[in-house]
């Protein structure tokens, strides 16, 4: 072997912030070969993947419609990952929140009250929190593993709003679709720039990114969240209480994927149907590693993981190519941000030489 | 133990078994080893005596395959040899017992053995060896354990028979002692002086300079990277010794406080407190009982996994006891308040494990400072981090406890284990605690800090603080306590004025005989 990896001894802050550009760097040239291999002109393909969608201002707008459903989930997701505290199972929690938020606007119906959307983001919050707090609950009483029960709880959520639609609120007006009924003007989340699609779920995530900072950087819980994931047996010297923090972890970051499915709902779909996500709770995990699970970070992998939702429309019309491109290429990246990441713990160091000189002193 | 083979190839010619000549390692920052040139004769027992940060670890870590040296040259029965990795160091026939174990969790006593054997053919039989060198030994040992059960003494034995199965000719002993009980350290020693007599050379690596003057034929001293001088130990004074490791003049540690037992109010009284043990095979604590007052310093002496971490546990708040009058601090029924509330009776700790356990290695010496003093120090008001207080509280244990380290932003991870202890016991005492319980406060450090710690104990306890101190360092005990007692199989001993108890007493206590019996079989 030519190389070998040496431990560094201390991370390197320099690779914790070089790994993901590394990654995505190497993503783009996998994928280059990808379209090549699919008879597709490489370069060309690539410029549709990645440079055509956010090629226009309203582009660019699109692009943070897209990312803030990520960048809302990745922020909980990230605070909780820090606690080692491994909520897999955003998507469900996602689908609850709009459930929830969901069942408020329809209930109001048509009218026009201003109680119509706070009501409808805390339901929606709740929903989310609802559904982490049963891993919480069996993690902390019964010491399950809440990555098992969390991701399991996502397609109970899945059926559960499959029913929902296709039973009892069912649009009796929908042609039999599996939809419920539009929701009303008074139940939709407002357009905040007007021409696109930027609602308020867009400046919630921005929001989100702000408060998750403040807790992350600034705060005591904080603290203690990143001390019982770094050590838990430091965190229960300290006298920081184990479940109370894993039930936090789990609130917040349940709340939060809760939150992005009402904004989805009641904002750019305006209805409840069975695919209200497109895997919004699982791309979210990646961004949160992608953005070093630090809130900022997570904004800027919200964006880079939300253009290769639009890149994979724009390749699925302009070069024919199925719209599995976008999960190729998410699946691609954290391949290449793990194997990345090696470098923050470990230097590569080449042996060959090594070996030449210590022959020549022989 | 193979005597014919060890002792036969340095007799051959008179070369030296091991000779290091000019031996250099560079690190980025530092030079651990600037020109070190060492040579080991077959049958010799030769100390290397250093501070932490001196290059020993090192200079072994070269020996035996672990690091490669940038230059210089390594002679074994003469022939020049390239060290390539630790098997080929115990190809050639170094054995070493490690300070920092080596050992996989998971596995059992024999597998973790049978791990370190390159050939599958004398794998067969193992545990029957096991058991035979662990019994000549008096290593007592299990190979059927997993080894994530045992406690730090016990893998260390663990260590010990790993390496006497391998027949060396040269065994590196890394800090051996600091685990066993007198009486286990003089069968050490007996041990150790049968294989050297039986040809085999010893590299003995260590800070109790006691022990290298009535074991060793010869030292190697190094301070900074460099051999200082060379000495026959047993005709240096330990003093002298340990001026030559720090390269400056030993202050021997003092205290004020005389015998003021007449009415000093009882800051820490345990009661009767038994407690299940947390832990599979851990240690149940039985009907302990114990009363430390203001001004006095509480040692509680005991072999590894005996109940300490236990003890510990239950007087930090990390373990609850079944009732609020098992623990009393300062007056107030403390035995069911977590550790937060413990502290804010004035109540501080130090845990014998320093990387994750007292500190969050990955974290800044900032965040460290932050972990047990936010609510004494006023560093969290409302729940934010006052950080420009957080790092002048971490800057003032640094200055004040003589840290070295690049300054409060320096990760804990980047610390030796001797600065990174002073640091905490440091974070713990600048909180001014009424009561102080410490864990194996000195293990593993040099010969400074470990005096260091001793005197900031002493000083605190001097202003009026009650000190537990657990600690398998008797002779740091006998140092520092007013009054002793031996934690064994859960069980405290009765609780005694140091000056009324000897040394082999206390070691048979650590053995577990009963406390009658142990006074009845030494005579005072």
């Amino acid at each position: 072997m030519p190389f070998r990896l040496e431990p560094r001894g201390q991370h390197s802050r320099l690779w914790a912030w070089a790994s993901p550009l590394v990654a995505i760097v190497a993503t783009l040239i996998v994928s280059t070969v990808i379209f090549a291999a699919l008879g597709k002109p490489a370069g060309a393909a690539l410029y549709t993947f990645v440079i055509s969608p956010v090629s226009s201002l309203n582009g660019w707008a699109e692009l943070s419609v897209k990312a803030a459903p990520l960048v809302l989930i990745g922020v909980g997701l990230a605070i909780g990952f820090r606690a080692s505290v491994w909520n897999i199972g955003a998507e469900g929690q996602f689908i609850l929140g709009a459930i929830f938020g969901g069942g408020v606007a329809l209930a109001a119906g048509d009218s026009e009250g201003f109680w119509i959307l706070p009501a409808m983001i805390v339901a929606g919050a709740l929903g989310g929190m609802v559904w982490a707090a049963i891993p919480a609950f069996l993690k902390t009483r019964f010491n399950a593993n809440e990555i098992l029960t969390s991701l399991m709880l996502t397609y109970v959520a899945q059926l559960l709003l499959i029913y929902l639609v296709v039973g009892p609120w069912k649009d009796p007006e929908g042609y039999g679709f599996p939809q419920t009924r539009l929701f009303g003007d008074g139940a939709t989340m407002p357009i905040l720039v007007s021409g696109t699609r930027i609602h308020l779920g867009v400046l919630a995530a921005v929001i989100a990114v702000g408060l998750g900072w403040l807790l992350y950087a600034k705060t005591l819980l904080g603290f203690q969240l990143r001390v019982l994931g770094q050590a838990p047996r430091a965190a229960a010297y300290a006298g920081f209480s184990g479940p109370g923090l894993t039930w936090f972890a789990l609130l917040l970051s349940g709340g939060m994927a809760g939150l992005a499915g009402v904004f989805e709902v009641g904002g750019p779909i305006g209805q409840l149907t069975p695919s209200i996500s497109p895997g919004y709770g699982f791309t979210a995990i990646i961004v949160a590693f992608l953005g070093r699970l630090h809130p900022v970070g997570v904004l800027l992998g919200g964006l880079v993981l939300a253009l290769s939702y639009l890149g994979g429309e724009k390749a699925q019309i302009d070069l024919g190519l199925p719209n599995a491109v976008t999960g190729i290429y998410q699946g691609i990246l954290l391949f290449f941000l793990l194997a990345a990441d090696l470098l923050i713990g470990y230097r590569i160091r080449f042996t060959g030489r090594r070996a030449a000189a210590s022959g020549a002193r022989a | 133990m193979g005597a014919d083979e060890a002792a036969k190839p340095g007799m051959r010619d008179n070369a030296p078994l091991l000779a290091l000549e000019g031996i250099v390692k560079r690190f980025p920052m530092t030079v651990a080893n600037d020109g070190v040139s060492l040579t080991i004769r077959a049958g010799e027992i030769h100390a290397l005596l250093g501070e932490n940060g001196a290059g020993k670890s090192t200079l072994v870590k070269i020996i035996y395959g672990v690091m490669h040296p940038d230059e210089g040259a390594i002679r074994w029965n003469g022939r020049p040899v390239e060290i390539a990795s630790p098997a080929a160091a115990r190809d050639l026939g170094i054995g070493m017992v490690f300070q920092h174990f080596s050992l996989f969790e998971a596995l059992t006593v024999a597998e973790n053995i049978a791990l370190a054997i390159n050939d599958p053919k004398r794998r067969r039989g193992l545990k029957s060896r096991i058991a035979e060198i662990s019994d000549a030994y008096g290593l007592k040992l299990d190979p059927d354990r997993t080894v994530h059960h045992l406690s730090v003494g016990e893998r260390q034995r663990v260590e010990i028979v790993r390496c006497l199965l391998q027949e060396p000719k040269l065994l590196i002993m890394d800090e051996p002692t600091s685990v066993l009980t007198p009486q286990e350290v003089e069968k050490l020693f007996e041990t150790l002086r049968r294989l050297a007599s039986e040809g085999c050379a010893i590299l003995y690596i260590s800070h109790k300079l006691e022990e290298i003057r009535a074991l060793c034929d010869r030292a190697t001293i190094m301070r900074l990277g460099k051999v200082v001088a060379e000495c026959d130990p047993s005709r240096e004074t330990a003093k002298h010794l340990a001026e030559l490791m720090i390269g400056a003049s030993l202050r021997p540690t003092y205290h004020l406080h005389e015998d003021g037992d007449g009415g000093a109010p009882a800051r820490l009284v345990v009661s009767d407190l038994s407690l299940k043990s947390g832990r599979e095979h851990g240690v149940d604590l039985k009907s302990i009982s114990l009363s430390v007052a203001a001004g006095e310093i509480l040692g509680i002496a005991g072999i590894a996994g005996n109940g300490q971490s236990e003890l510990m546990a239950a007087l930090s708040g990390e373990a609850l006891a079944d009732r609020a009058e098992a623990v009393t601090i300062e007056g107030v029924a403390a035995g069911r308040l977590r550790p937060a509330d413990r502290r804010a009776l004035s109540a501080c700790f130090v845990p014998e494990d320093r990387y994750g356990h007292g500190a969050v290695p990955g974290m800044s010496l900032s965040e460290n400072a932050l972990l047990s003093a936010y609510q004494s120090k006023g560093l969290a008001p409302y729940g934010m981090v006052d950080a420009p207080k957080t790092r002048s509280f971490a800057r003032a244990i640094i200055e004040s406890f003589s840290v070295k380290s690049d300054g409060p932003a320096a990760e804990a991870q980047s610390l030796s284990g001797g600065n990174l202890q002073r640091f905490i016991v440091g974070r713990e005492i600048l909180q001014g605690p009424k009561v102080l319980v410490v864990a194996q406060p000195t293990w593993g450090l040099d010969a400074g800090a470990a005096a260091a710690i001793r005197q900031a104990l002493l000083d605190l306890a001097d202003k009026g603080a009650a000190v537990v101190v657990i600690s398998q360092d008797l002779d740091e005990l006998i140092e520092i306590s007013d009054h002793i007692a031996v934690i064994a199989g859960g069980r405290l001993s009765p609780i005694r004025p140091v000056g009324e108890v000897t040394m082999a007493e206390l070691g048979l206590l650590m053995g577990g005989a009963e406390p009658q019996e142990a006074r009845r079989a030494v005579p005072a």
